[in-house]
């Protein structure tokens, strides 16, 4: 058994050193014509691929034992840490004091990669509506960012108008673009939902890009207003103590909301729909209107978040909306756990906060991050922390009595 | 209008729909059979580049004649994109078979962004050149000037293929059986037809294909980087999707419909928006005729 | 990998040392020290740190140390605002840096704000010294619309273009170049624009773009960009037998074009800084770099260098770091440096400094005099 298991695994090893030889082993430089050997490297994925293939194996067979668990019904329903109301009390309440009074114990910098710390929770928080809630798998949400980032730095440009002001436009707007994109898309299935709004944002930031009269092309905008506070002058340690607290507040709301809607009629109506649309219609469902909501519900969180951004930039250009931002988004939405909001800040705190403390890891962080995404659906498809539908128990008398 | 310069724009569009309809066919093979687009294939157009750098490099030092590095290039870029592919697709897409549709589309792009970063961490982030593979052919001299010979070798090749490809899928038993599957793969397998066999022959036959486009466009242009994928990929994609996926004439026809229509769009509007212009087909053929140019309606059974 | 923890051990020291001893003069050094763009901003660390020593090594300025705060940006606007914070929180009433246009375009209001002075050895974007909204920005570098002009004058006047075609590859820097060239040709009145239009980086092909510029009939063509998609493009038009001269930018001034494009890249023109290493200053400075770190200097070395000395010689004159006090000598003194001889205009450019013509002949870059 453990000599097949060996034999099995030499055999994926020595596969792989075979595949990745060229691109891992030579590196060539057709001007000058020198090739560059490296067998070191080609050592290290055969072990490399050795090992995992034997964790993959067993983790495969694990896999099979627990869903055949599950389908015997075995081991249903443990009961986890997560769904004790008094644990993620006591822990939201722990983690409130600890966010209200950290400005003001760390430098500058530190609230600095917290603010945008917080911003990815909001975005993660936002696409969880419409890929976790609704299931409708949605590539380019950082359209939608930008969205909301340029409203703020066009219209304080050229009309000068405050953050305050356009922050409720700028989710909005977002909300609106959402809407609008959801329209014609709605009756599409979801792969081909997937490649239209990956489409879509790539027009916005293309258009962005290009329409430089309006928009300064690839030079971005620069200048944009910090968010005032009643006409004070701010120091920029101040302002950014302000924002910090302005995105706080934003992040607490989006939860909120967000947790609020998963229990509601809206909520549930799109948690059916994403299980089954004919049933779901058959049972009187308005399906375009749920789903319009939830592009609109999942949006409008893009823009806010985007308005706050260039507020604390105050300079944006198009290259902060690539494709590679939806998907770091969508990662976080993945990793932590599609449907569920803990998960989403779990997972934020996984894809931002971890490589900006750890920069000698830099390199791998995409790599890293990218593999995690294709073993998190072959193994956990349901994140670090799964969502949980809310449990009904239904309190009937007789049934008790009758029964046992 | 210049009757001359349409005839140029033609050309420069057959060419660039050749090399899309050419990674197209890997797309549409495999959503025809598993209902999965395949994100990671653009990365394998990208990978077939590198490969054939790399081989071109080791057999360019040793001094091989040109046509015998390219055809060298493009047949080991061949082998390898094929193993590429056979591989991504027991890792990430095999274990998922069962599960919802969501969860291989995630995978897939996971794929996408894993194969981009292998190529930055293991060869560079920057623009490699790449060498010009593709001899001067002396027939094509007097009319070089708008269409020179990789242009010629990128079609010719591109047609002998897909009519190659069509051929295997009408007469062989493999393409009768990628055909039965693509049909029901629950009756195909009651039948005794292997789906994983031919799951795995489907992204076998795709990779090699975006392979040879992947060294032949390198080897057009001069250069490649990691990235080169991506482009290339949505565009392919594209056209699948223009000439109805799932069908393979229709990734054809697409491929061609899409390089021309990118052509014309230059030559007679601008440059700038080329891209936009191919997302807004992509975005409106999907909502008002997903099922493509060839495609026929298909009706959901509940 | 080595270097980036030596850098942040030395920026951690610096931070700590100047906690103890208040007494010194602290110079901020900002731009891209990791990440894709690393190549960039590191030689301007290096400058830092090679006069930061002389002068420390002669006693100081005034008495006063200097000490370098070194921060990285990694090119981006989003980390360049936390940076200029970080700095500004630090005490550094000088910076140097930032590297790239963008960056420096977030982090400037900061600095606005503070009165801290910054002078960039790379970044390059006209606005920055032509808006004059950012009056504590110098720079040791031309502008692009310098070298649009010179490109454009060239064309005109040395090539005798009379239709040309002005290509772009979107970016920052390319579309910039190419509408400045737009501008001066236009102004000139001599030749006209044929055609105008943005290239896409990473496309398969460019053979459509190539066919209009037949179909313009174009004499010349400026190309804004790097010189990727330049090789691409030089190549691609001799493939289709157009006989154009082709003229570019800084971008395109690298060696590295002439080794992909090979012989097609005969005859090309590419603007780029002037030659100065005829310059004593500038031997001895990169003299200095191979003595300190052992290799050769890297981009942007000269005008670092430049900068650090402009900034040392501010303070030392001005007797303190007071901003006005310290931009008045900026703006009256020369000072040699390793780029030549300058001093700062009221916009914050530096007179004396700027962009020649070169030709590729050879397989090498030749100054056109």
């Amino acid at each position: 058994m453990v000599a097949r298991e060996f034999f099995k695994s030499l055999g994926v090893s020595l596969w792989f050193m075979v595949l990745t030889f060229p691109l891992v082993a030579v590196r060539v430089n057709t001007i000058e014509n020198t090739i560059q050997w490296r067998w070191a490297n080609l050592a290290i994925v055969g072990v490399g691929a050795f090992v995992l293939s034997a964790v993959w194996r067993w983790a495969l067979v694990r896999r099979e034992t627990m869903l055949a668990n599950a389908a015997s019904g075995a081991g249903e329903r443990s009961v986890r840490v997560w769904d004790s109301p008094v644990v993620t009390r006591t822990l939201g309440a722990a983690l409130l004091v600890v966010f209200m009074g950290i400005p003001w114990l760390v430098s500058t910098y530190q609230t600095n990669i917290l603010i945008s710390f917080f911003l990815y929770v909001m975005l993660g928080i936002g696409l969880n509506i419409v890929v976790g809630v609704a299931g409708l798998l949605f590539l380019g949400y950082a359209a939608f960012y930008a969205i909301g980032a340029y409203a703020y730095a066009l219209l304080n440009h050229y009309f000068g108008w405050g953050f305050w002001t356009v922050l409720p436009m700028g989710g909005v707007l977002a909300a609106v673009a959402g809407v609008l994109l959801a329209f014609p898309v709605l009756r599409l299935r979801g792969d081909y939902l997937a490649i239209v709004t990956l489409g879509f944002g790539e027009i916005v930031r293309l258009v962005l890009e290009n329409w430089s009269d309006l928009t300064g092309g690839p030079s971005g905008i620069s200048n944009i207003d910090r968010p005032g506070f009643f006409g004070q002058e701010m120091t920029v340690a101040g302002t950014n103590i302000y924002i910090y607290y302005i995105v706080f507040v934003a992040v607490l709301v989006t939860f909120v909301v967000a947790e609020r809607l998963k229990d509601s009629r809206v909520g549930r109506a799109l948690q059916a729909l994403r299980e089954d649309e004919i049933a779901c219609e058959a049972m009187g469902i308005d399906r375009v209107g749920v789903k319009l909501m939830a592009f609109g519900l999942g949006t409008a969180w893009a823009g806010f978040a985007g308005v706050i951004f260039a507020a604390k930039t105050t300079f944006i250009n198009p290259a902060s909306f690539t494709f590679f931002e939806s998907a770091i988004i969508l990662s976080i939405v993945v990793l932590g756990g599609m449907g569920s909001n803990w998960g989403v800040i779990l997972g934020a705190a996984f894809l931002v906060l971890l490589p900006e403390y750890m920069r000698a890891f830099s390199e791998y962080r995409m790599i890293l991050f990218a593999a995690a995404m294709v073993l998190m659906m072959v193994f956990r498809p349901q994140g670090m922390i799964p969502a949980r539908s809310k449990q009904y128990r239904i309190v009937d008398r007789e049934l008790e009595l009758s029964g046992e | 209008m210049d009757v001359q310069y349409f005839f140029e724009l033609f050309l420069s569009g057959l060419t660039r729909g050749s090399i899309y309809a050419l990674i197209a066919i890997g797309y549409t093979m495999v959503y025809g059979i598993i209902e999965l687009i395949n994100f990671a294939h653009g990365e394998i157009y990208m990978i077939g580049a590198f490969t054939g750098l790399i081989v071109a490099g080791i057999l360019g030092t040793m001094g091989f004649p040109l046509p015998a590095i390219l055809v060298l290039a493009v047949l080991v870029s061949m082998i390898y994109c094929a193993g590429y592919g056979y591989t991504i697709e027991k890792i990430a897409y095999k274990p998922l078979r069962q599960a919802g549709r969501l969860s291989p589309l995630i995978s897939a792009i996971g794929m996408s962004l894993f194969l981009q970063n292998y190529v930055i961490l293991v060869q560079t982030s920057d623009f490699v050149p790449f060498p010009s593979l593709i001899p001067e052919f002396a027939f094509l001299e007097p009319i070089a000037h708008i269409f020179a010979s990789s242009d010629f070798l990128i079609v010719v090749v591109s047609a002998v293929l897909m009519a190659g490809l069509t051929l295997f899928i009408k007469y062989t038993k493999m393409g009768k059986a990628m055909r039965a599957t693509a049909q029901n793969r629950k009756m195909a397998m009651l039948l005794g037809i292997d789906a994983d066999r031919v799951i795995s022959v489907t992204f076998i036959i795709g990779s090699a294909l975006a392979a040879v486009g992947g060294v032949l466009i390198a080897s057009h242009v001069g250069m490649v980087n990691f990235a080169i994928g991506f482009l290339a990929g949505i565009k392919a994609f594209t056209a699948a999707v223009l000439g109805g996926i799932g069908s393979l004439p229709g990734a054809m026809l697409g491929g061609l419909f899409l390089g021309l229509s990118e052509s014309f769009g230059a030559g007679y509007i601008s440059s700038d928006y080329e891209d936009v212009f191919a997302f807004s087909l992509l975005v409106i053929f999907l909502i008002f005729r997903p099922s493509g140019i060839m495609g026929k309606a298909k009706v959901e059974k509940v | 990998m080595k270097g980036k923890i030596s850098s942040f051990v030395v920026a951690v020291c610096l931070a700590f040392a100047g906690a103890a001893s208040a007494d010194t003069i602290k110079i901020g050094v900002a731009g891209a020290h990791t990440g894709d763009l690393a190549s960039y901003g590191l030689p301007t660390v290096n400058a830092a740190k090679i006069v930061a020593k002389q002068v420390n090594d002669k006693g100081g300025i005034n008495g006063k140390q200097i000490e370098l705060v070194v921060q990285d940006d990694q090119c981006k606007p989003e980390l360049a605002t936390n940076v200029a914070t970080k700095l500004v929180s630090d005490g550094a009433k000088v910076v140097i840096g930032h590297i790239c246009s963008g960056a420096t375009k977030a982090a400037l209001p900061i600095y606005t704000e503070a009165k801290v002075m910054v002078i960039s050895p790379s970044a390059t974007n006209p606005e920055l010294t032509q808006s004059g909204q950012y009056p504590t920005f110098f720079r040791t570098i031309a502008s692009d619309d310098a070298q649009a002009k010179l490109g454009v004058d060239f064309a005109v006047g040395k090539l005798g273009a009379k239709k040309i075609a002005v290509l772009h590859d979107k970016g920052d820097y390319g579309k910039g170049y190419a509408e400045f060239a737009k501008k001066f040709i236009e102004e000139g009145g001599k030749a006209q624009v044929v055609l105008f239009e943005g290239i896409t980086p990473g496309a398969v092909d460019y053979s459509a773009v190539v066919q209009k510029i037949r179909q313009s009939g174009a004499d010349t063509v400026m190309f804004g960009g790097y010189h990727p998609e330049a090789s691409k493009l030089v190549s691609q038009i001799k493939k289709k037998r157009i006989d154009v001269h082709f003229i570019s930018d800084d971008g395109v001034k690298d060696d590295t074009f002439i080794k992909v494009a090979g012989k097609d890249a005969e005859g090309v023109y590419a603007s780029g800084p002037k030659d100065v290493s005829g310059l004593a200053l500038n031997k001895e400075a990169i003299e200095a770099h191979k003595a300190m770190f052992g290799t050769d200097p890297g981009a942007f070395f000269d005008s670092a260098y430049a900068a650090m000395l402009a900034a040392v010689n501010a303070v030392a004159k001005a007797g303190s770091t007071d901003f006005d006090a310290m931009a008045k000598v900026m703006r009256s003194d020369l000072v040699e440096t390793p780029v030549g001889t300058i001093k700062f205009d009221t916009r914050g450019d530096a007179e004396g400094v700027g962009f020649s013509m070169y030709q590729v002949q050879n397989g090498k870059y030749v100054e056109m005099k």
